[in-house]
């Protein structure tokens, strides 16, 4: 299954450190800019189209505006001692060496303009602290930075004040569109989504076909009808998923995963057409406004659909803006079942399941594939699942193991809290911005590697709709075949045996099933 | 002022001939005034920021992992932030180790001075002393090694701004004059004493007019009145972090802040959507 040629050799090799510093290259990366939003799609989000003629003025007053209102970007920006441990934490800088990729020069583009206006020293002393003026160069390189940071905060969990890149980066973003410097690849998703509630621009009658010939699929492989409902009245679950599951592969392996999760437990759900994203590219853009819209959807979708649960798909982002974020944008949710949470994770859902032994399970199906499981960066640190903490790691890894007979981690300072970014998360995961994605997998597809030399790994699962994408265009880059990144619930769908199904060896197993442990 | 010090020392604004400014006695004076004013800087300065950061209202719920579930959760591990610098040490343990002996060394120092300014000296004051000794050493050793890093190591001297070198140099020029009056040029440390209590009672005393003493009070005096306007606020900061002291609890209560709250609000059903 795989290119590489990795289990011909007797004994393991090293194959790289994933966390090896390059040489610093200054401007390595300054010419690697992604598109510029058309006027239109800046308007659609409410910004201007272009950029402004008093635009120096409306940016600063913008960041004054942003300190005032968000207590993470004011103290972020005074509290940096420059002590240097976040300089190797990135996988933009250890994949291109371009120094502003450096987590903390990468706040100090903003910074030093902050210390300009913003603070005693640096009105006064500028040379002294670093401070600079705003001019058009400087914004032409936040431009060109903020738009190389996946917002995945691995520099934040390395930071002894728990400075958070991410915030930098979103706010950032927000001053450029506030003077009419948007991104193309952002906001033409977010003007898409406003107009039909796909980041995809599928339209309802499109979304229905796409979801039945998947059904035929199903009934084709399994003999049974099972169903992915649209906006069923009166379903109990309301899936919120990515539009990628709709058409990308393995994106739809894992939505038909889940399908079959629902049929097993025997609820009733269903997806809506208003509401067929779970991605919120507002977050992104750091602008809490166009978050706010993008979640209020979902409120809307569930009220008009009078669901009692809201249910997550496999999305890194969308996890964290619905974990974490939901609540507050669009709650409260008083009108849903309160004895769930709200919203749940299909992880959590199966993971239930197959706690409670609703779940037949076949793991010799997933025999083909020795896996490994990449830690989603929103996932792994901007929400959490399940009512342990840590729950996002280990619940993923629970249910791999309950599907799978062959899984191994990957290097521990590569997973879990620690995990490097895919790549392509953040607002990246567009073709002008290729080079930068294939060089910022190196450090995961490094550790991946040596996985895949110490134990045979052939195949990687996660639960992002952006890793999946990501990961099925630069691995073969690493020479990996397109195909070896998997959806979690894909490996579900292999192994879970519904009723009636015609199987010849029909084990059905549960959580007698000893996995294999990782070492 | 407490007996006992005032019967050793004159001081050149009371008693006696009236007012003579010598000029050991404008040194005195100046001294004094810029302790009053760096105390006062320092005070309302940094009671300023950590009223802005109080004040500013985070409205989204962003804490980062591994992040508690519970407030007790979060106390620990603030509590682990603060005396082990959790964070740092699994980051980078050469920054941690510097940071840890400057830190810490930094505060055995501070402790062994409340001495200087106290009458009786507190009974646990006196059992630090020793210890401070060998704390100046660590201190003067972290920051060494971190000014060191910051010189030899590319990726932090690319990030540098002149103000981190000076900002070591003067903690480094802090605890070597400490250091000096130690082991080399002893000051009168019982007159300096008086003069600091003399200062807690709003009473200028003559302070000795030793050089390596009057740069070490001179350095902790700016030392006192650059930490509001610099990185320094990194100590009041931390306390601040909305990644490190929320607790991770968001689909459980409902996180809301003032100004989110007075958005204009949104339609509450499709159809209405639809039509507006």
């Amino acid at each position: 299954m795989v290119a590489l040629d990795i289990n011909t050799g007797k004994s393991p090799k090293f194959v790289g450190d994933p966390h090896a510093v390059p040489k610093i290259e200054c401007g390595a990366m300054a010419d690697v800019k992604s598109f510029a939003a058309h006027p239109e799609h800046n308007e659609d989000l409410g910004f201007p189209g272009e950029l402004l003629d008093n635009w120096q003025e409306v940016a600063i007053a913008k960041i004054g505006e942003l300190a005032k209102k968000n207590r993470a970007f004011q103290v972020y920006l005074d509290t940096c001692v420059k002590c240097g441990a976040c300089t190797d934490k990135c996988h933009y800088f250890l994949g291109t060496g371009d120094p502003k990729n450096m987590p903390v020069a990468r706040q100090d583009l903003l910074r030093s303009v902050y210390r300009r206006y913003f603070t005693f020293a640096g009105k006064y002393f500028p040379w002294l602290v670093g401070a600079r003026d705003l001019t058009k160069e400087v914004l032409d390189e936040w431009y060109t930075y903020y738009h190389q940071c996946s917002q995945c905060r691995r520099c934040s969990v390395a930071c002894p004040y728990g400075i958070d890149t991410a915030e930098i980066s979103m706010a950032a973003r927000e001053v450029l569109d506030s003077v009419g410097v948007g991104q193309k690849y952002c906001n033409e998703i977010i003007a898409k989504l406003k107009k039909t509630g796909n980041n995809l621009g599928l339209n309802p009658k499109a979304l229905q076909a796409t979801l039945e010939d998947l059904e035929e699929d199903l009934e084709d492989e399994t003999g049974i009808p099972v169903k992915l409902p649209l906006d069923v009245k009166g379903a109990d679950i309301l899936l919120i998923t990515p539009s990628a599951d709709f058409f990308a592969e393995p994106h739809i392996d894992g939505l038909l995963g889940y399908a079959k999760v629902f049929h097993a437990a025997g609820v009733s759900w269903t997806i809506s057409s208003y509401a067929s994203e779970a991605a919120n590219f507002g977050m992104f853009i750091g602008s809490y406004e166009n978050m706010r819209e993008v979640s209020w959807r979902i409120r809307q979708a569930a009220k008009d659909l009078g669901v009692k649960r809201i249910v997550f798909g496999e999305c890194g982002h969308a996890w964290r803006v619905g974990y974490s974020f939901l609540n507050t944008l669009a709650g409260p949710f008083d009108f849903l079942d309160q004895n769930y949470p709200i919203p749940q994770h299909i992880m959590e859902f199966t993971a239930d399941a197959i706690d409670e032994g609703i779940l037949k399970i076949d793991k010799s199906k997933n025999d083909e594939y020795v896996m490994t499981y990449h830690d989603s960066c929103n996932v792994a640190r901007g929400s959490a699942m399940g009512r342990e903490e840590g729950g996002q790691f280990d619940l993923p890894r629970k249910v791999l193991k309950a599907v799978c007979n062959n899984y191994y981690d990957m290097e521990q300072d590569t997973i879990r809290e620690k995990t490097f970014c895919c790549g392509g998360g953040g607002g990246l995961l567009t073709d002008d911005l290729m080079d930068l994605r294939i060089k910022g997998a190196k450090p995961r597809m490094t550790a991946l590697q040596q996985v895949s030399e110490d134990h045979g790994v052939t195949h990687m699962a996660a639960i992002c709709a952006i890793c999946k994408t990501q990961f099925s265009k630069v691995m073969p880059k690493y020479g990996y075949q397109m195909d070896s990144i998997l959806s979690v619930h894909q490996l579900v769908a292999n192994a879970v045996i519904l009723d009636g199904e015609d199987n010849e060896d029909d084990t059905a197993s549960d959580a007698d099933n000893t996995s294999m442990e990782e070492k | 002022m407490p007996a006992g010090v005032e019967a050793d020392f004159r001081s050149p604004f009371s008693g006696g001939g009236g007012l003579v400014l010598g000029r050991k006695n404008v040194i005195s004076a100046f001294y004094a005034g810029l302790f009053y004013i760096a105390s006062i800087l320092l005070v309302v300065g940094v009671g300023y920021k950590v009223f802005r950061y109080a004040r500013t209202p985070a409205p989204l719920k962003i804490p980062v992992s591994p992040a508690p579930r519970t407030r007790t959760g979060v106390v620990f591990r603030m509590v682990r932030e603060v005396v082990l610098f959790e964070s740092l040490f699994k980051s980078n343990k050469w920054i941690w180790v510097f940071g840890y002996l400057f830190h810490f060394g930094m505060l055995v120092v501070l402790l062994r001075h409340l001495r200087y300014f106290t009458q009786p000296v507190w009974w646990w004051v006196e059992i630090v002393q020793p210890f401070g000794i060998y704390a100046g050493f660590a201190m003067l050793a972290g920051l060494g090694g971190l000014l060191l890093r910051r010189i030899v190591q590319e990726r932090i001297r690319y990030i540098s701004s002149p103000s981190d070198y000076l900002m070591l140099i003067l903690l480094i020029g802090i605890a070597g004059t400490g250091m000096l009056m130690k082991y080399v040029e002893h000051t009168d440390i019982v007159q300096v004493k008086a003069y600091f209590i003399g200062l807690l009672n709003f009473q200028i005393l003559e302070i000795p007019s030793s050089p390596i003493l009057l740069i070490h009070v001179g350095s902790v005096a700016l030392l006192m009145i650059i930490f509001p306007v610099s990185k320094l606020m990194h100590a009041p900061g931390l306390f601040f972090a909305p990644s490190r002291t929320q607790v991770d609890n968001a689909r459980e209560f409902r996180h809301e802040v003032k100004w989110a709250r007075n958005l204009p609000p949104l339609p509450e059903d499709i159809e209405q959507k639809k039509e507006g």
